[in-house]
C-alpha cells in the first residue's frame, strides 16, 4: 500500500453470477477474507483470495459509505483493481432480518437432518448454514 | 357437396394450426430477449473466474499434486459427455443437433475402445439418443430453467459432476450445448470442462484493464491467501458451476431464438396453405355453381 501510485481510487467490482453489479471507483473497500478482512487501497499487491461470507464494507472519507453483505465467493485484487466474485450479494440495508433468521433456522435443521443421515453430503449444508449465520450477523451489525 | 364441406374444414384446421405458432412465436421472442439479457449479463463473472483459474493455475503449473480436476487423472479411458437440450420440441434443429453431435462423438469414443457416459440436461436429449445409448445414459435432469435458470440449479449439476468425478466416475468430461449466436443461428459447441483447459492468461474480455496487465511484466506473481491449493480446490468445482451456468443460459437463449425461427416458418407455410386451399375452395365451388345452372337450364330446355 505504497502512498506512489497516480491514483487515489480503486475500482471496486462486485460481480455475480447473474450479472455485474457494482463497478466502481472508490476510496478503499474492506473485504472479509477467508484468512481475515483485509483492506484494499489503491496501489495494494498483487493478490487472490478466497471470500468467507461476511460483509463488504466500501469506504469513502473515512466512512463506511456502504456494506454488502455476500455469500462468500473469491476476491482477485490488483494495483489498480478490486475484483469480487460473489455467488450471493445484498447491500446490508435491504436484508429482511426475519428471513435471515428464517434461513437461518431452516439451515439449521436441514444439516442436522444431513448429519443424521450417513449417506447424505453436507458440505454444501454446511456453507449454507455458514451463509445464514453471516447473514445474520451482518443485519445485528447495522 | 361434401367435398366443399371437406375443404372448410380443411382450411379452418390451418387456420387455428397457424393462430398457435404464431402465438408460440411471440412468446419465444419476448422469452428471447430476457434469456440473451441473462446471458450477456452473466459473461463478466464466467470470463473474470476464468482469469483467476488462469492466474492460479500459471502458478501451481508443474507443482506436484496439483488438483487432479485441473490437470486429469492421467488416463483418458472414460468420458462423460453433457448434453444440454431443451425439455421441449417444435424448436427447429435445435435439439436434434445436439443429439447428432453426441452421437457423433460417442460414437467415435467407443470406436477408439472408450468408455461413454451421457448425462442428458433436458428431457429432449434423453428422448433422441435413449435408442442408440440406452445403456449409456447415467442420468438425465429435467425442468431446469422453467423460468429462469438459477445459478443454484447449475451448482447442483455441477456438485453431482464433481461427485461422480471423486468416486472415478470418469476422467474426461466434455458439456455439448448450443451458443448463442443470433436467433438466426446457434453453434453446436462441444467445450471440455475437465481437466480444466486453461486459457491463456491474457484479458480480451475487458479492453480496458489489458494494457495495464501488460505493464505488470509477463507473468505477475501473485499473493493467495490461503495457499494455491486450497483456493484451487474451492475454485474449480466453482468453475464448473460456472461454466454450466453459461451454458445453460447460452442453450436458454439458443432454444427461444429456435423456436422463434421455426415457428416463424410454420406459421408463413400454414398462411400459405390456406391461400392455396382458400383458392381450391373458390374452384370447386364455382365449378358446383356452374353445373347446377347447366343443370337448371338444360332441365327448362327440355320442357319447351
Amino acid at each position: 500500500m505504497s502512498e506512489t501510485t497516480t491514483t487515489d481510487r480503486v475500482e471496486f467490482e462486485l460481480v455475480s453470477p447473474q450479472r455485474l453489479l457494482r463497478s466502481e471507483p472508490v476510496e478503499m473497500v474492506v473485504v472479509p477474507g477467508a484468512e481475515g478482512d483485509f483492506g484494499v487501497l489503491p496501489g495494494h499487491s498483487l493478490l487472490i483470495a478466497t471470500v468467507r461470507p461476511g460483509v463488504i464494507d466500501i469506504h469513502e472519507g473515512g466512512q463506511v459509505k456502504e456494506s454488502i453483505f455476500v455469500a462468500g465467493g473469491f476476491a482477485e485484487v490488483s494495483p489498480e483493481r478490486c475484483t469480487v466474485l460473489a455467488e450471493e450479494a445484498v447491500p446490508v440495508g435491504d436484508i429482511d432480518k426475519a428471513a435471515a433468521e428464517t434461513r437461518l433456522e431452516n439451515a439449521k435443521a436441514a444439516l442436522a437432518k444431513a448429519e443424521a443421515d450417513p449417506d447424505a453430503t453436507t458440505a454444501a449444508l454446511g456453507r449454507e448454514l455458514k451463509a445464514a449465520e453471516a447473514m445474520v450477523a451482518a443485519v445485528a451489525r447495522s | 357437396m361434401s367435398n366443399l364441406k371437406d375443404l372448410k374444414v380443411r382450411i379452418n384446421s390451418v387456420k387455428s394450426t397457424q393462430k398457435i405458432t404464431s402465438a408460440m412465436k411471440m412468446v419465444a421472442a419476448a422469452k428471447l430477449r430476457r434469456a440473451q439479457e441473462g446471458a450477456e449479463a452473466a459473461r463478466p463473472f464466467a470470463s473474470r473466474m476464468e482469469r483467476m483459474v488462469a492466474a492460479v493455475g500459471d502458478s501451481i503449473a508443474g507443482i506436484d499434486g496439483a488438483p487432479r480436476m485441473l490437470v486429469g487423472t492421467g488416463k483418458d479411458d472414460t468420458h462423460l459427455i453433457v448434453a444440454c437440450t431443451a425439455d421441449r420440441g417444435l424448436c427447429g434443429g435445435f435439439n436434434s443437433s445436439i443429439a447428432r453431435e453426441v452421437r457423433k462423438m460417442a460414437l467415435n469414443l467407443k470406436r477408439d475402445g472408450k468408455t461413454v457416459k451421457i448425462l442428458c440436461l433436458g428431457r429432449k436429449g434423453k428422448d433422441n439418443l435413449k435408442r442408440d445409448f440406452a445403456s449409456d445414459i447415467i442420468d438425465t435432469i429435467e425442468g431446469i430453467g422453467k423460468r429462469n435458470i438459477e445459478y443454484g440449479e447449475a451448482i447442483g449439476v455441477a456438485d453431482s459432476i464433481t461427485q461422480l468425478f471423486d468416486d472415478d466416475g470418469f476422467d474426461v468430461c466434455t458439456i455439448v450445448f448450443n451458443r448463442f449466436q443470433s436467433a438466426m443461428t446457434q453453434i453446436t459447441t462441444a467445450q471440455q470442462l475437465i481437466p480444466f483447459a486453461v486459457p491463456e492468461a491474457k484479458d480480451e474480455s475487458n479492453g480496458e484493464a489489458a494494457p495495464k496487465a501488460a505493464s505488470e511484466g509477463p507473468s505477475p506473481i501473485f499473493i493467495f491467501e490461503p495457499e494455491e491449493q486450497d483456493i484451487l480446490s474451492e475454485l474449480l468445482p466453482r468453475n464448473i458451476g460456472v461454466q454450466i451456468f453459461q451454458a445453460l443460459l447460452e442453450s436458454a437463449a439458443s432454444e427461444h431464438g429456435a423456436r422463434m425461427t421455426s415457428m416463424d416458418n410454420a406459421t408463413r407455410n400454414a398462411g400459405d396453405m390456406i391461400d392455396k386451399l382458400t383458392l381450391i375452395f373458390n374452384r370447386t365451388r364455382q365449378a358446383a355453381i356452374t353445373t347446377e345452372l347447366v343443370e337448371i337450364v338444360s332441365g327448362a330446355e327440355a320442357l319447351k
